[in-house]
């Protein structure tokens, strides 16, 4: 556990000492702040409309949860698949390039140690990622009256597909040592999760579920209403603990080759 | 300490060692020779624990290397070919997370960190991004992460490279002072260093060893110059006429063999 740690703080540090923090902080908070923006501009339209209309049982029907943390969250997920690639890239891919994998590898360390260290290192930047997004609901709470359960649960559910997206990242960046192979690798296996529903209603009902069930987003979709439900929560361990699989197997295998 | 017994390593048909055994006795300097493409590095990683051999054992501080090879890692400091430094920690939180790594307890690392830092003379760096430092120090941080956690036996492959004269001079005694009670095993081809260092010389040739035995006696009769290039100089002349044969017949092969490295 000692060296999970160690490893986990060092890529946690590293990121703050490179560029990469910052861009993917400010590139997601600012993408987040304008979609935050529009949605609440909507809101704001449509409470002065029900308002000059005097309809006081409409105005009552609009949602802050409904209309702005939901479909922002919602949104924000393909954000996320967009983006945490370019986290993940380097996981490996540069230990490979710079020849640091011949430390790491020498050292009395587990292969799954490092798996688990370079997983929870790139987790905490994701946690600092979230902390921060949460600025947005913060508004929210101060200036309005939100519930508050539901936008827990659709943080929770970001963090969850965040690090399932984290796992799969990880193990692209240890089959190779460009970084950028390592991206595109992430990314398409991430894209391919989102989109893998979209011919579910044509291939048959068993089929369908199936396609269904293995869609990154569909998992999220009740989590972020305030809905945690276990079979949601189990696919993105799943997704985890099959891509902290297949790194420790693939990081295993650089020792044969 | 150290013992070979017929390793042999294959990348694909390739065999980049074959049959290699020597050993070597606590205290002592081993000084591992040979032209480059000859497998030393390859011979190096698998005594490290990086990678397993193809069949043949070796023993390292008394634990086989691939069945203990987490007892193994745990002894052994490692100097790689390529420096392996991550560009932007500064030599003081580096050797922190490589004494971590090597099991050296909280309480200890402070004193581990500023003796590896005051031997390879890098105090004086120790607070500047390792990506930002010359070559030198680079390579001096790189030795200081070997002995940081101060391990029984110390593998460094090509440890003075890249230094200047001043301290490729500070590097040999380093290593010198290391070896009381301590194995050292030294990969090298600049051959004064090894009369000046190694208690014992093995000098491996296209995968095999081909002299195994103290300096003194190596030097006896002949230096080492003429006795490296006569165990040598059979396959000097074989490549050569390899590469002759192969430019009239077909280019394309001598340039996959002489890009055919370790």
């Amino acid at each position: 556990m000692n060296n999970v740690w160690a490893i986990a703080t060092k890529e946690l540090r590293s990121y703050f000492l490179s560029p990469i923090a910052y861009v993917v902080l400010s590139g997601f908070l600012l993408i987040m702040g304008f979609m935050f923006w529009n949605m609440l501009a909507q809101f704001s339209r449509f409470v002065a409309i029900y308002s000059s209309m005097q309809q006081p049982g409409m105005l009552e029907q609009l949602s802050l949860n409904d209309m702005v943390v939901m479909p922002l969250l919602g949104n924000m997920t393909v954000v996320f698949i967009l983006m945490m690639p370019l986290l993940t890239m380097r996981l490996f891919a540069e230990e490979r390039a710079s020849g640091t994998d011949e430390l790491l590898l020498t050292s009395p360390i587990s292969t799954l140690e490092i798996a688990f260290g370079k997983f929870f290192g790139a987790t905490l930047f994701l946690c600092v990622l979230l902390g921060l997004a949460f600025a947005y609901p913060a508004i929210l709470m101060y200036f309005g009256n939100p519930e508050i359960a539901p936008i827990l649960t659709g943080y929770l559910a970001l963090l969850l597909l965040g690090m399932s997206a984290i796992a799969l990242g990880l193990f692209a960046s240890t089959v190779t040592d460009s970084q950028i192979v390592a991206g595109v690798l992430a990314g398409g296996m991430l894209l391919m999760l989102l989109l893998i529903n979209w011919p579910a209603d044509a291939v048959g009902e068993s089929m369908g579920a199936v396609l269904r069930y293995l869609s990154i987003t569909e998992h999220s979709t009740d989590m972020m209403r305030g809905l945690i439900k276990v079979e949601d929560v189990v696919y993105y361990l799943s997704l985890i603990s099959v891509g902290i699989f297949l790194s420790q197997r693939s990081l295993e295998s650089l020792r044969w080759r | 300490m150290i013992e070979v017994d017929r390793l042999t390593k294959f990348y694909g048909n390739h065999a980049a060692i074959r049959d290699v055994s020597f050993s070597a006795e606590p205290g002592q300097i081993l000084g591992f020779l040979g032209p480059n493409g000859a497998g030393k590095t390859t011979t190096m990683r698998i005594l490290t624990g990086y990678m397993p051999a193809s069949s043949g054992t070796a023993r390292v501080a008394g634990f086989d290397v691939f069945e203990q090879s987490l007892d193994v890692r745990r002894r052994v400091g490692y100097l790689p070919e390529t420096p392996p430094l991550y560009a932007e920690m500064t030599p003081t939180s580096y050797l922190d997370f490589v004494a971590r790594i090597k099991g050296v307890s909280r309480g200890d690392r402070p004193g581990a960190i500023e003796r590896a830092l005051h031997a390879t003379a890098t105090d004086d760096v120790a607070h500047q991004p390792l990506g930002t430092l010359s070559r030198g120090y680079k390579q001096r941080v790189a030795i200081a992460q070997a002995i940081v956690h101060d391990p029984e036996v110390i593998v460094l492959d090509e440890p003075t490279i890249g230094l200047d004269p001043k301290q490729v001079i500070g590097i040999r005694k380093l290593i010198k002072g290391l070896s009381s009670d301590r194995t050292v095993i030294l990969s090298t081809h600049i051959l004064p260093e090894v009369t000046q260092l190694c208690d014992k010389v093995v000098i491996i040739s296209r995968g095999e060893i081909v002299a195994e035995d103290t300096t003194d006696s190596l030097t006896a009769t002949e230096d080492l110059e003429q006795v490296f290039l006569r165990v040598t100089t059979s396959d000097v002349v074989a490549d050569e006429e390899a590469v002759a044969e192969s430019t009239h017949a077909e280019p394309d092969d001598a340039t996959a063999d002489a890009g055919e490295e370790e």
